[in-house]
């Protein structure tokens, strides 16, 4: 349906965006659920976080703070058209600024939480 | 703003996807996000604290990852250094409560728009009123441990 339905730039950027804070939600309920338990259960919390530094962890995290980042600039794209319309005739430009500056940010960030798994913990 | 205003007619607008019925109450499509409700009432005070709060978690969110993400590995991480470095001083306790604030009214009400726009009637109520519950919890569970976990000296 997604790549049937013409939409293009501006349809994928809203389902990109919905997808990614629905997703960030989830892992909210989850983080605030954990946090909760370095007051009421120190053992437990320990051994969750142990799940996020394995290899599987630090991919979900990565793509964690792809969606977070995601987010982040689309959602400046969409207040900045919102209040300024007239540059939603450059809709799909902005767009691309912010996959742009995502590549720019993201791909170094990634780097660093994915290179323990083949390098190890740095302590 | 005028209906003249409405911005560029040259591409046909990004509707959401078939079957994505539009928020009720809205004035025009939207390229971007969720259209800004008619009216003056609760819908647009909504409308705006999210985009308000969206900036404030541009901040404090991504602080936030980049903190605990990058500057610090989540292998050096654990609940004694929680209490003895990250909730150390009243600073960091401060920011992440006031992240918390911001993600439980931006990530709920965006929840909400979500619900809204794929269910209707008893179900669309009974999600509702389901996710301002959980919203409480998290609420009670994260101001609890926050204000409560005592600092424990470094060394």
């Amino acid at each position: 349906m997604l790549f049937r339905y013409r939409g293009r730039e501006g349809m994928f950027a809203w389902a990109f965006h919905r997808i990614a804070g629905v997703a960030i939600w989830a892992f909210v309920v989850l983080h605030v659920i954990d946090i909760y338990l370095v007051g009421g259960n120190p053992g437990a919390y320990n051994e969750l976080l142990q799940i996020y530094a394995s290899p599987a962890g630090r991919v979900m995290e990565a793509a964690l703070g792809a969606a977070l980042l995601y987010h982040a600039l689309n959602g400046l794209r969409i207040i900045v058209m919102d209040f300024w319309p007239a540059l939603t005739r450059w809709h799909r430009q902005l767009w691309y600024i912010s996959w742009g500056i995502f590549i720019l940010v993201g791909v170094p960030v990634a780097w660093i939480i994915l290179k323990p798994i083949w390098e190890g913990v740095r302590r | 703003m005028s209906a003249s205003m409405d911005p560029v007619a040259t591409a046909p607008p990004a509707a959401p996807a078939a079957g994505d019925p539009a928020p009720t109450g809205s004035r025009r499509y939207s390229r971007v996000g969720r259209p800004r409700p008619t009216g003056r009432g609760m819908e647009l005070a909504i409308w705006f604290l999210m985009r308000l709060t969206g900036l404030g978690l541009f901040v404090l969110a991504l602080t936030h990852f980049l903190i605990l993400h990058v500057l610090y590995d989540p292998a050096e991480q654990d609940a004694t250094w929680i209490a003895q470095v990250r909730w150390s001083s009243l600073f960091w306790r401060i920011f992440d409560w006031s992240l918390l604030m911001l993600v439980l009214f931006h990530g709920f009400m965006g929840v909400r728009t979500v619900i809204v726009d794929y269910t209707a009637g008893r179900k669309r109520r009974i999600l509702v009123l389901g996710l301002y519950l959980l919203a409480l919890v998290l609420f009670v569970l994260g101001t609890t441990v926050v204000t409560t976990l005592p600092v424990v000296p470094k060394g």
